[in-house]
């Protein structure tokens, strides 16, 4: 098992590099002059050559990467273009925003999704499988900026029980887990989990059919095991798949979805990454790619470790 | 000898998208230690007959009829905690394929201790204690350490004998096995058989042994039980059915010398197709493929006669003229 997991880190340690070439790459790679954003109008060549010399932009692209892979080991992500402060101060503010509405979603989405899916496997065929279908049909296919508008239609302004949009008085640099700031996730944190419930829910339904199905539920039933008994093996066999679509799901939540955060005005890395893109600031979309990306690789990591310690087939692998 | 098990007149039909018949009208007994073959061919009925008296049928989409007693308990009435604490404790099942009838992500050792511990209701320690034991009176070498390994590790024959280990972790009264050794290369079936005789015997058990291979069936019945299209078409005494079988389907099968019957013949040597089970047999089911097959065949299914003491043949010419006839 310790073997594994020291591969499965040897494999992700290339995975990492090669995100971070890729995001340096690419965006060296996009025409147009990076330093358009930041200069005005009318800048003389002299200017521009000065601001391209103190962003490094005049070295040959290898010594650009090998510089700033250096600075990046060193948490210096550089300074953003826009606004001339840290990317990491930024980009670390955005995720650990987008990090808790993504565990707030999971945490209601992959309840749900779990509960639902196990019940309609269970109930195969019956009204109660074909309720928690339809919830989870309806859950990927209701478009989630509407939804987000509907309950903030409904629960902020004819209700008036919930915060429409922000992440709490004094913004989310001052967040805490009390009710006057949880108030500002719940929302958010509902319009997000829909879409992981029902694809968690479709593929936990379709796994337990597939698992109640083999022989050896029915020589458990055979050996005189009890019903709870029978669904801890069940669970068990289905723990696996459903970590990996969880741990995508979570991938996906963790990026940050702009739709969302724009409808809720949430300061995480989708509207992050959104400014970044259209202000064409380069050290904060590197950044904040870079560290999304660190973050899914290391997800799927857990995931993979998660899985071969419940299934010992895994481990061979 | 007094019969452990005794299912009269058992009926199971299956609803849902097609009815299949499975089982029209079988008359079965299982006498102390003995071992009673089962054989006929795939889709016989023989796993739905085991599976009727463990009562693993799924509820919602099986009709059964008739009446199943296992040391005098109404198999049929259980429910529940009852039903639970019936299998696996007085009847357990061993399966054809191991490899599939075991959990994978559990260990062996685990699976056999959690079944001790659900019947006798004793300590992880003591559970994991006779789940050792089990695997060293199934032979499987270094025990000790096969307790920890899962199911995908052991080759088929080891998997098959850790399957038996489970099954009789709880001294069972009775063994149904299920073509258990249909999945395992020849040499690995006659050690599993041998062995399951040895058990027998050793565990006092009685054990009803499917198969549809004349070999295994010679090899280990004492009785033998001939099942064709849901129904048993002879019974009796292995020896006094191999000297001189009576009903057309199992002269067929046997042919004019049993003893030579090699293993792993199938029975797929009598030329025609198995009856379709669509609905309850108003004729001799196994008429379109007789060779002594007569116009009355045809016309009613044929009466049960006691042609000798406890030899039972479901068949016209066994009836002769005016032979009493049991329905
Ligand atoms: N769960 C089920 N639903 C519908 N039909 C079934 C089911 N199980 C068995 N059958 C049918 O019952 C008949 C007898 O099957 P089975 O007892 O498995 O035969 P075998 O003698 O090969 O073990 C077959 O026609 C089979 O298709
Ligand atoms: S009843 Fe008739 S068809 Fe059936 S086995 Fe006997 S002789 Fe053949
Ligand atoms: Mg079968």
């Amino acid at each position: 098992m310790f073997a594994y997991i020291l591969r499965r880190l040897a494999y992700a340690i290339p995975i990492v590099l090669s995100v971070a070439l890729l995001c340096f790459l690419l965006v060296h790679m996009t025409p147009g002059d990076p330093l358009v954003a930041v200069l005005p109008a009318d800048a003389s060549q002299e200017l521009a050559q000065q601001l391209r010399v103190a962003y490094g932009f005049d070295r040959p692209l290898p010594v650009q990467f090998g510089l700033w892979l250096w600075r990046v080991l060193h948490g210096d992500l550089g300074a953003s273009i826009a606004t001339g402060r840290p990317v990491a101060a930024e980009v670390a503010h955005a995720v650990a925003n987008t990090v808790m509405l993504a565990f707030a979603a999971a945490l209601i989405g992959f309840t749900l999704g779990l509960a639902l899916g196990l019940i309609a496997g269970y109930f195969r065929g019956t009204w109660v499988d074909k309720l928690a279908t339809s919830v989870a049909i309806a859950g990927v296919s209701v478009p989630h900026y509407w939804l987000g508008m509907v309950l903030v239609i409904i629960f902020s302004v004819e209700l008036n029980w919930l915060p429409a949009v922000g992440a709490g008085a004094g913004g989310s640099g001052q967040w805490a887990w009390d009710w006057a700031h949880v108030r500002y996730l719940i929302l958010p944190a509902v319009t997000t989990s829909v879409i992981p419930m029902g694809i968690i829910t479709r593929n936990v339904r379709a796994l337990t059919g597939d698992i109640l199905s083999q022989d050896f539920v029915e020589a458990l039933y055979a050996k005189g095991m009890r019903q709870s008994q029978v669904f801890r093996h069940v669970v068990k066999n289905a723990a696996p798949t459903a970590l990996a679509v969880m741990g995508l799901q979570l991938g996906y939540m963790l990026g940050g979805s702009i739709l969302i955060e724009t409808v809720f005005s949430w300061p995480g890395s989708g509207l992050l990454l959104n400014s970044a893109i259209f202000q064409r600031d380069l050290p904060l979309l590197q950044g904040t790619i870079l560290v999304l990306a660190i973050f899914f690789v290391a997800l799927n990591l857990m995931v993979d470790v998660a899985q071969a310690l419940i299934d010992p087939r895994i481990r061979r692998a | 000898m007094s019969a452990l098990v005794e299912i009269s007149d058992l009926h199971v039909r299956f609803v849902g998208e097609r009815t299949v018949h499975a089982i029209n009208g079988v008359d079965l007994t299982l006498n102390a230690g003995e071992t009673l073959g089962l054989l006929g061919e795939s889709g016989s009925g023989k796993s739905v007959t085991l599976r009727a008296l463990l009562r693993l049928l799924p509820k919602r989409r099986t009709v059964i009829s008739g009446s199943i007693r296992v040391l005098d308990q109404d198999v049929l009435a259980l429910d529940g905690e009852a039903l639970s604490r019936f299998r696996g404790r007085t009847v357990s099942m061993i399966f054809q394929e191991p490899a599939l009838a075991l959990d994978p992500v559990y260990s062996i050792g685990s699976q056999i201790a959690e079944t001790v511990m659900r019947h006798e209701g004793c300590s992880r320690a003591a559970a994991d204690q006779r789940a050792l034991e089990m695997l060293n009176v199934v032979r499987i070498p270094s025990a000790k350490s096969r307790l920890a390994a899962y199911p995908h590790e052991l080759s088929g024959g080891m998997r098959q004998r850790a399957m038996i280990a489970l099954a009789l972790s709880c001294k069972p009264k009775i063994l149904l096995a299920d073509e258990p050794t249909t999945a395992l290369d020849a040499t690995v079936q006659i050690q599993i058989l041998l062995l399951l005789r040895e058990l027998q015997r050793e565990f006092g058990m009685s054990v009803i042994f499917v198969t549809h291979d004349i070999g295994v069936a010679v090899e280990i019945s004492d009785r033998l039980a001939v099942m064709y299209g849901g129904q048993i078409v002879e019974q009796g005494a292995l020896r006094d059915i191999i000297r001189a079988p009576s009903h057309p389907y199992t002269r067929g099968l046997l042919g004019s010398n049993a003893h030579a019957a090699p293993k792993g013949q199938r029975l797929e040597t009598i030329p025609g197709a198995p009856p379709v089970l669509d609905a309850v047999p108003r004729a001799c089911p196994f008429a379109a493929r007789c060779a002594v097959v007569e116009q009355r065949c045809n016309l009613q299914p044929p009466p049960v006669v006691e042609i000798a003491d406890g030899r039972l043949t479901r068949c016209f010419l066994a009836a002769g003229q005016d032979a009493s006839a049991m329905n």
